[in-house]
């Protein structure tokens, strides 16, 4: 630069040249803010919680005491609460096994059988629920569910309240009602999260190749053989990426065990009424690293099997 | 290309989509529905009158308010720190880049309960009460990751050269970014905006936690549905949370169908 007359430049254009030129500088002034923001509020918050898990609450006082102890990791595994854990697993396992049947068709569908129109009707068709609101989804099959609503209706409509009966009365998954049995629960979980398998699995499905299903049936496997040994082994991780959320929604959540279903408690509920009514935080602080580890281990099992690049 | 689907296909695929859509249809019916102790179905009668008491009842109004407030609020905060994490992601690699992503989806990859539970202890180790900011706290810290995915996807489909060519041509830093960046991210910033809202409007599990006393409008639905009193005024107020939330959905929609990543394809 050799111009005699040198007017100052702006400050405006002195601070974006000294940031041009220190690339490190600008990337941690953008990333300062967001960072300090979840790393105060939401890593902070975490570990606070965790760190709690590892005090103990006095049997006397009620208060919390504030020193290192794994006393309330063996309450944890107290054959009460072991059981909570388990039945909230296995509600877990069975709403993603019949989300990924149910979700699965749907998908396919949209991925192969579609015109663009109809691609972006079902589109938003799955994501409206996806996004709508989760409460008034749960309430909605709190009016189904009901005794006097519409399910029984039907049932009663079709000469069928023998058989709705009979399922009631099964030991376990049965009760008073269908608002008040784990079938019910397990429709709604299912309602709730489907959209949530569907858009993964519709994305992997997607990615596989036309001309793969072509070779496949020229080499004469009949369609359920395509299916079985090049459709669904080319989906899978979408399948895995669609059961992280809904493992991990079903694992977490509390209000739908507390809206629909038996008074036995879940693990989202548990960490629920151990903090609130019965006020023992580091109980509390516990159950909630249940969900953690269970998480922790299933996403390392999914990324061995490909799932993140189906996101 | 286009395969023709058996019927079997045909009937699961749209058996599913109505199993997702048939209830929020019966929520529409069951507002107008004249019995207002029970579920009974079909409804013995159909009234316009829950929709007036509904605009009636100032505690729904004090809680849609609020409910506004905090999910206006939380959006600006999120839409300011997922365009500079976006920015940073994609403009540069360096050490810890994978992490940082991760770092930003943790807040609505692990159950709303830890979010909630986390913050709630931390407020009371740090003694500090619950209030409109409390709320407002943990909305944004979830928020982000929405604006973040969409800024990071336009950001992905935009040419770097523009920016160089905009430098090259003698414009700054800022007016680059005014000029050249913003445009060219201003509908996806609007589509994220939008979605980061109804999650916000929606939000009830880390609501309970962070709220105290405070009743927002998902809040005010849960006391409803553990203690109902008139079920059908209810059925209005869902009526209209879902015509809220279907808006911005549609809107972001529309506003980013041209990429190859849709606003909203993942939560």
């Amino acid at each position: 630069m050799t111009t005699a007359v040198a007017t100052a430049p702006s400050l405006g254009r002195r601070l974006s040249n000294g940031l041009y030129r220190r690339p490190t500088l600008l990337l941690l002034l953008l990333l300062a803010p967001p960072l300090m923001w979840l790393g105060i509020v939401y890593l902070g918050s975490l570990f606070a919680l965790l760190a709690q898990s590892f005090f103990s609450i006095d049997e006397f006082t009620g208060l919390v005491r504030r020193e290192f102890t794994l006393s309330t990791y063996a309450q944890l595994f107290s054959p009460a609460n072991v059981d909570i854990v388990l039945r909230t697993a296995l509600m877990a396992a069975a709403v993603t096994v019949a989300a990924a049947c149910m979700g699965f068709p749907i998908a396919y569908y949209m991925a192969r059988c579609t015109g663009p129109r109809m691609k972006a009707v079902f589109y938003l068709a799955v994501m409206l629920p996806l996004w709508s609101s989760y409460l008034v989804r749960v309430y909605a099959w709190k009016l189904i569910l009901a005794k006097e609503g519409i399910l029984g209706w039907f049932f009663a409509q079709l000469h069928l309240t023998w058989l709705l009966d009979a399922v009631l009365a099964l030991p376990v998954i049965g009760g008073a009602s269908l608002s008040v049995s784990y079938i019910g629960m397990f429709l709604v979980f299912l309602y709730i999260w489907l959209p949530f398998m569907i858009l993964p699995i519709q994305a992997a499905l997607e990615r596989v190749p036309p001309s793969y299903l072509d070779a496949s049936s020229d080499l004469g496997a009949h369609p359920g053989q395509t299916l079985r040994h090049v459709i669904l082994p080319l989906a899978f991780p979408g399948i895995v990426a669609g059961s992280i959320f809904t493992f991990s929604l079903t694992l977490g959540d509390y209000i739908i065990p507390g809206i629909v279903g038996s008074s036995r408690l879940f693990i989202g509920q548990a960490v629920f009424v151990h903090q609130g009514t019965a006020g023992n935080i580091p109980l509390a602080a516990a159950f909630s690293v249940v969900p953690i580890v269970i998480m922790a281990i299933y996403l390392t099992w999914a990324k061995r099997l490909g799932a993140f690049d189906a996101l | 290309m286009r395969y023709k689907a058996s019927l079997g296909l045909k009937v699961a695929a749209f058996g599913g989509l109505a199993f997702l859509h048939v209830p929020l249809g019966l929520i529409f019916l069951y507002a107008f529905t004249t019995e207002d102790k029970s579920y009974q179905f079909p409804p013995p009668g159909l009234t316009t009158r829950w929709f007036e008491v509904a605009w009636n009842r100032q505690d729904i109004w004090d809680a849609l308010t609020l409910s506004v407030q905090v999910a206006a609020v939380s959006t600006v905060i999120a839409l300011v720190l997922g365009t500079l994490a976006a920015a940073a992601v994609f403009r540069s690699r360096f050490f810890g880049r994978e992490a940082v992503s991760l770092f930003i989806i943790l807040p609505i990859a692990l159950p709303g309960i830890i979010t909630g539970i986390s913050l709630r202890s931390a407020f009371n180790l740090a003694d500090i009460p619950f209030s409109f900011w409390t709320i407002v706290l943990g909305h944004a810290t979830f928020c982000v990751v929405v604006v973040y995915n969409n800024v990071v996807a336009r950001f992905r489909r935009t040419s770097a050269s523009l920016v160089e060519a905009s430098m090259d041509l003698g414009a700054d830093g800022f007016q680059t970014f005014r000029y050249v960046v913003l445009p060219n991210i201003a509908t996806a910033l609007l589509a994220g905006g939008m979605l980061a809202f109804a999650l916000s409007f929606d939000e009830v599990i880390v609501t309970t936690f962070t709220a105290g006393q405070q009743s927002t409008l998902p809040i005010w639905m849960l006391t409803e549905l553990v203690r109902p009193r008139q079920r059908p005024v209810t059925n209005v107020v869902a009526v209209f949370v879902i015509a809220v939330t279907f808006v911005p959905i549609l809107v972001a929609y529309f506003l980013t169908r041209d990429t190859e990543h849709v606003a909203g394809a993942g939560k």
